[in-house]
């Protein structure tokens, strides 16, 4: 990026107006926090609604003949059943390296009402490392166009849905089921909507035209529920749901097996392979995997913060934590990190070394908070 | 009257006799953010002027608070170990980490008063 200028959302003048501090995150001058602070800007995402300006994040069409041929090439890069993906649905996956790695992870939709296009939201700090390995393997005849115009704001909270409905009655908005997701007209703007999110809460994601995101935004947080919460709660709204961070949680070095994300690889392609490192992903499928990231929890108050080192009781090494800090709604520190597959199985009791201090701690099942999405 | 010093690195020591009372400033909570946790030196260790003491740490980061100025610690303030918010509703009251026994009050002295402190700040923005 130092060749680059800093760069600024749609939404950046309204984040000064409303008093953020701001910081540069991959490449954006970003909100951290707004004059409440991040505790109390994660705790009313998780009872009413926040909004969240992730304009930063690289959305993008991939468009080809028929969503057939479109699908089969980007399972090529991605372990995902895209060919089974269907209209109005929207699936979590990871662009790979040729040994399994993760370059990125991302949410890939297939609109309705449209054949042969699919729709992408990547992470800000991989998006140009993305799209040029998309394009560098896209076949003939395929397309990617990133979306440079459009913003892109995350509604999330128990009460994101009822906000919404009001603000666009018979927009259907409320009826929409996790991981779905339409174009949709909302207070006079055309946007495109996704039931998903980042912090573990119900909510949508709305993507929509730069030029109309500030008033678009402004008139959400006049609703009687909705605040602006920064990047520091929703770290820590992500860090409790037990999502991953690019650069954290994944990197080229780690496959989405250790990430505890088997899950996004559909049995299919379980069973044909076909996308980079699948012998190794499928290894760790059967054998499991050597690590597997874990959740922790210790018994104290203090946090174990990145870089941890996490060791076994008679004080082995056998992991690090990748996120860690205090959990707002758990009320207490919690943290993330791979750890040796022996001693990844919930229960475990483990040393987080703080300070030099191992503080007693143990692998619990993630998520730290339960999720709330809304499944229909 | 009890007088107050600065660090550069925004510790504040209150003076009370031959004793300190040692915290983070204003600014420096302010900074930091929603204060989550924090662990004060234990009682009888002596201090050396710019140990590291005491951590405080925010919703996101860890912080280390040195020493302003050498002693042994006579006092810390378990409620703000209980409550480490209380560093952001009273950083200069109830939000005091702990009290050391000064060894040498001539160390104070390269230390900065109020207004002092108030100009660093303006340099600091």
């Amino acid at each position: 990026m130092s060749d680059d200028a800093i760069r600024k959302t749609p939404l950046h003048a309204l984040h000064l107006d409303l008093g953020a501090r701001m910081a540069p995150f991959a490449g954006y001058d970003m909100p951290i926090q707004y004059p409440t602070g991040v505790l109390a800007e994660h705790l009313h995402t998780r009872k009413a609604a926040g909004l969240f300006d992730v304009s930063h994040m690289g959305q993008a069409l991939i468009e080809g003949a028929a969503h057939a041929s479109l699908a089969a090439f980007l399972e090529t890069l991605v372990p995902a059943d895209i060919a089974n993906l269907a209209p109005g649905r929207q699936r979590y996956t990871q662009l790979l390296n040729e040994t399994g790695g993760v370059v990125d992870d991302l949410m890939v939709t297939r609109p309705p009402g449209a054949d042969g296009v699919l729709r992408l939201v990547v992470n800000a700090a991989r998006k140009a490392v993305d799209f040029a390995l998309i394009r560098e393997r896209l076949p003939a005849g395929a397309r990617l166009t990133p979306l440079g115009e459009a913003a892109l704001i995350a509604l999330q909270g128990p009460l994101a849905a009822a906000t919404l409905a009001r603000l666009a009655p018979g927009a259907g908005m409320e009826t929409m089921t996790f991981m779905s997701a339409r174009p949709a007209r909302l207070a006079e703007c055309e946007t495109f909507v996704s039931r998903s999110g980042y912090t573990g809460e119900d909510g949508y994601e709305i993507s929509l035209p730069s030029a109309q995101a500030e008033v678009f935004a402004r008139l959400l947080l006049a609703q009687p529920d909705v605040a602006p919460i920064g990047l520091g709660a929703r770290d820590s709204l992500r860090l409790e749901a037990g999502l991953c961070l690019y650069g954290h949680e994944l990197d080229e070095s780690v496959d989405p097996v250790e990430a505890a994300l088997a899950w996004s690889i559909q049995k299919r392609r379980r069973a044909e392979g076909g996308f980079p490192g699948a012998e190794r992903i499928r290894s760790a499928l059967t054998n499991g995997p050597s690590r597997l990231r874990a959740g922790l929890r210790s018994d104290g108050r203090a946090p174990a913060r990145e870089g941890t080192e996490i060791v076994s009781t008679d004080g082995a090494r056998i992991g690090v934590v990748t996120s860690g800090g205090f959990g707002p709604s758990v009320g207490a520190p919690i943290a993330m990190g791979f750890v040796d597959r022996l001693h990844a199985a919930v229960g475990t009791p483990v040393g987080l070394v703080v300070r030099g201090t191992p503080l007693s701690a143990r692998v619990v099942a993630l998520p730290f908070h339960p999720h709330a999405y809304h499944r229909g | 009257m009890s007088q107050i010093r600065y660090t550069k690195d925004h510790e504040y020591i209150r003076i009370e006799g031959d004793e300190g009372v040692v915290g983070i400033s204003e600014h420096a909570q302010s900074q930091l953010g929603d204060v989550v946790f924090v662990e004060a030196p234990p009682v009888g260790k002596t201090l050396k002027a710019g140990d590291a003491a005491a951590v405080v740490e925010s919703v996101k980061a860890a912080s280390d608070v040195f020493a302003p100025a050498s002693g042994e610690v006579v006092a810390i303030n378990s409620d703000v170990e209980a409550t480490p918010g209380l560093i952001n509703e009273d950083a200069l009251g109830r939000g005091w980490l702990f009290r050391i026994k000064l060894a040498d009050p001539n160390e104070l002295s390269r230390l900065m008063d109020e207004a002092a402190y108030a100009n660093y700040l303006k340099t600091l923005s």
